[in-house]
């Protein structure tokens, strides 16, 4: 069976064929041969206002769905301008396939307009990439793009497309397989070893969960849910797995790190057991590594062989799926006996020195007479959301007290830039994820930095009247930055101060958009349930104190069991 | 401390690109690179020899390995491995040395490959290090030129090579 049609119809046929719905992107010079084939495709194309936002709203819907992000630009600046985006789904193991494309090949090397070697400058950007010179190549291309984007450890693929590629004609053979001989994906994990994982934490006194991206990646959250059910072991979830275990779960106690609560940090120092699930031991948990949990043996359990003892080595390797290894793991311990009751009571006692230091240092939720304080502003947003909205999240202060204080109760819901901490983020990858989940609330926070790096998408989410809830964190500041150089730097506030922001009700209002400022504590709730309660898109533009620091911070290098738990002093402008 | 790394890759575009990518993203020289095809022409066989922090060289490794085009990376650096190398080497000399240049050649296990009013083109395989002296060696009777093609290794305890087998499309929607 095959049917005549242009390369350029064979993409889009792939991409059909892959379930794609719909694609982020930015048309232009050399990829006007498959827009004109989208004007009356399936698939449908959602124009953003800049590439990179395409990108990181591909993100966004594969972050809330798993499914596979698409996004789509030109060549030259269409692709450079993708590449921010690709290197952060790359950190954040977020699978995505990136299209774009190229000058005709005849062209390549010669300086040609819109030329650049989006190739070369993105294969240290993605899992993998392609560059595909002639029509034929283009279905196996996509379909093997698909496929290595979604499995092993996820990641983003971008294909680059000649012109002349997409202009050929010829038949359209559908791809049957694919062969990637050197493609190797571990998902089993190996018996003997989830064997000794099983002893270990038969045997563990102070066993501690820690838990990441991995395992919202995998979904298995069911499954983790499942072992902390049966064996009652406390869990902290990293900023890239917040939801896996519901914040509302007994066992939960927080996020662990450098701005992580006290007594997930407290107990990852103290534990004698850590069940690493999906997580990469990243400086931002681990402070420094040497000082990392020093007294606990460590189960690692992660798909990608290469992370395992990259930073840590552990007692009992595990390479596989975590979905599938929990599973393995779960059916042992279910039929396993119950722990001694001399071992029972050290768990207990375990449990019970947790939950002293949760109430001995919880996170700061201070609220004020005369200003909003930020933590207040996150402290409303969790009560609206219950655990249950989706939140995008830029980079910066507002992140971390959104990470610490609004609850998730199932994984996707926290979207947010994790690895490369990209501004910027917040707005485009709530498009994405209002997109995926149209029955979702979402709420994107953005501190006045990251969200003016993102004021062009308010004309996407004007033109699809998303009803994406943009509250800007605004306290004038570059706030994180301003709190290094506060901590660090001698109170030298460097370039920090964003002494214009422009009116809200303004800049909203000139995109047909509802907006609001407002500063005064009072206002805050009411003001919140309005914005939730308008069925389009609202931005509330929430004047914050301006000079709150976000606690507990580990000093970058330090031990995370030393934590700065609150302002050291008062800190002065300069 | 130099390593040696064995590996085979899918004779593709941008294959040695992704691979090298992941040495200079770290920062690690390149002594030495060569690849050449394989017995299967859509196969290529690389040895690349690179100055690794030791702590590294085991990640290394599986990064390459996790490379979409590399079938298999491995370290030779410590396992049983033949390593050679071949130098070409240009000598002009007097005409009084040219025996004696032709005695230490031999010496060597070197041949004469082109010879010439002026002097020799000599070519010589053998241990890295050897080679080496060879060339000191020469230079002591006349200006020389070298060209060397790098360190090629075969392991000796043969590891079969695991193909993942080809995926149904069927199986990827959905």
């Amino acid at each position: 069976m095959s049917t005549l049609m242009s390369g350029a119809r064979m993409l889009a046929e792939c991409l059909a064929r892959e379930g794609v719905d719909c694609i982020f992107g930015y048309p232009g010079g050399v990829t006007l041969p498959f827009y004109d084939v989208l004007y009356e495709h399936q698939v449908r194309h959602v124009l953003v206002r800049h590439e990179e936002n395409a990108a990181f709203a591909a993100e966004g819907y594969a972050r809330a769905t798993g499914k596979v992000g698409v996004c789509c630009a030109t060549s030259g600046p269409g692709a450079t301008n993708l590449t921010t985006g690709l290197v952060d789904a790359m950190m954040d193991s977020i699978p995505i396939v990136a299209l774009t494309g190229q000058v005709t090949s005849k062209l390549i090397g010669t300086d040609a307009f819109q030329e650049a070697d989006t190739f070369g400058i993105t294969r240290p950007c993605t899992k993998h990439n392609f560059l595909v010179k002639k029509f034929d190549e283009i279905p196996q291309a996509i379909h093997e793009a698909f496929y290595i984007a979604a499995s092993g450890r996820p990641g983003p693929v971008l294909v680059d497309i000649t012109k002349d590629a997409l202009q050929g004609q010829g038949h359209y053979v559908p791809v049957t397989s694919i062969h990637l001989p050197g493609y190797k994906v571990f998902t089993e994990g190996h018996t003997g070893q989830i064997r000794r994982a099983f002893q270990l934490i038969s045997e563990s006194e102070r066993p501690l969960v820690y838990s990441g991206g991995g395992v919202v990646l995998a979904n298995a959250a069911p499954e983790l849910r499942e072992f902390v059910k049966l064996t009652g072991i406390p869990t902290v979830n990293t900023l890239m797995g917040l939801g896996s275990l519901a914040s509302d779960d007994p066992n939960y106690i927080s996020m662990p790190g450098m701005h992580g609560s006290y007594a997930a940090n407290m107990a990852l120092t103290n534990a004698d057991l850590l069940i690493a699930l999906g997580v990469r031991f990243d400086d931002r948990v681990t402070g420094r590594l040497a000082a990392f949990a020093p007294h606990a043996k460590v189960i690692h359990v992660d798909i990608d062989p290469a992370e395992v003892g990259k930073n840590r080595n552990p007692d009992v390797p595990i390479v596989g799926d975590v979905k599938r290894v929990l599973t393995k793991l779960n059916k042992l311990i279910a039929e396993g006996p119950a722990p001694e009751e001399k071992l029972a009571a050290k768990r207990r006692a375990w449990q019970h020195q947790i939950g002293e230091w949760k109430a001995e240092h919880p996170y700061d939720r201070s609220t004020s007479d005369s200003e909003i304080k930020p933590q207040h502003l996150m402290t409303e947003i969790d009560r609206l959301s219950g655990g249950q909205a989706i939140v995008t999240s830029d980079v910066g202060q507002h992140q971390m007290w959104g990470a610490q204080l609004i609850r998730f109760n199932e994984p996707r819901l926290w979207i947010n830039s994790g690895g490369l901490g990209s501004m910027g983020f917040g707005l485009p990858s709530a498009i994405g994820a209002q997109f995926a989940r149209p029955d979702k609330l979402v709420f994107s926070i953005c501190g006045d930095g990251g969200f003016q790096m993102s004021i062009p998408e308010l004309a996407t989410i004007a033109s699809h009247a998303l009803p994406i809830k943009m509250i800007v964190m605004n306290n004038g500041f570059l706030g994180m930055v301003r709190q290094w150089q506060t901590l660090f730097y001698n109170h030298r506030l460097s370039s920090v101060v964003l002494d214009c922001f422009p009116d809200a009700e303004k800049l909203a209002g000139a995109y047909g958009i509802k907006g609001r400022t407002i500063e005064k504590p009072w206002e805050l709730a009411s003001a919140l349930e309005e914005a939730v309660k308008e069925p389009g898109p609202y931005l509330l533009n929430v004047k914050v104190t301006p000079l709150e620091n976000v606690y507990p911070m580990v000093p970058a290098g330090g031990a995370i069991n030393e934590m700065v738990l609150g302002q050291p002093e008062p800190a002065v402008v300069g | 401390m130099l390593q040696v790394i064995s590996l085979q890759l899918e004779n593709k575009p941008g294959a040695l690109m992704r691979v090298t990518g992941l040495l200079t993203q770290r920062g690690y020289n390149i002594e030495s690179l060569t690849v050449a095809r394989t017995l299967d022409p859509l196969l290529s066989r690389m040895t690349i020899v690179v100055d690794v922090d030791s702590l590294q060289r085991s990640q290394v490794i599986k990064q390459m390995n996790k490379l979409i085009n590399v079938l298999q990376a491995t370290d030779l650096t410590e396992s049983p491995a033949v390593i050679r190398e071949l130098v070409l080497l240009r000598i002009r000399t007097t005409q009084e040395n040219r025996t004696a240049v032709l005695k230490e050649a031999e010496i060597f296990g070197g041949r004469v490959v082109d010879s010439s009013t002026e002097g020799y083109a000599i070519e010589v395989t053998g241990d890295p290090e050897k080679l080496g002296e060879f060339v000191d060696v020469m230079s002591s009777y006349g200006e020389v030129d070298v060209t060397r093609s790098g360190a090629l290794a075969i392991a000796l305890d043969s590891k079969k090579l695991k193909l993942q087998p080809p995926i149904p499309t069927k199986t990827l929607v959905g």
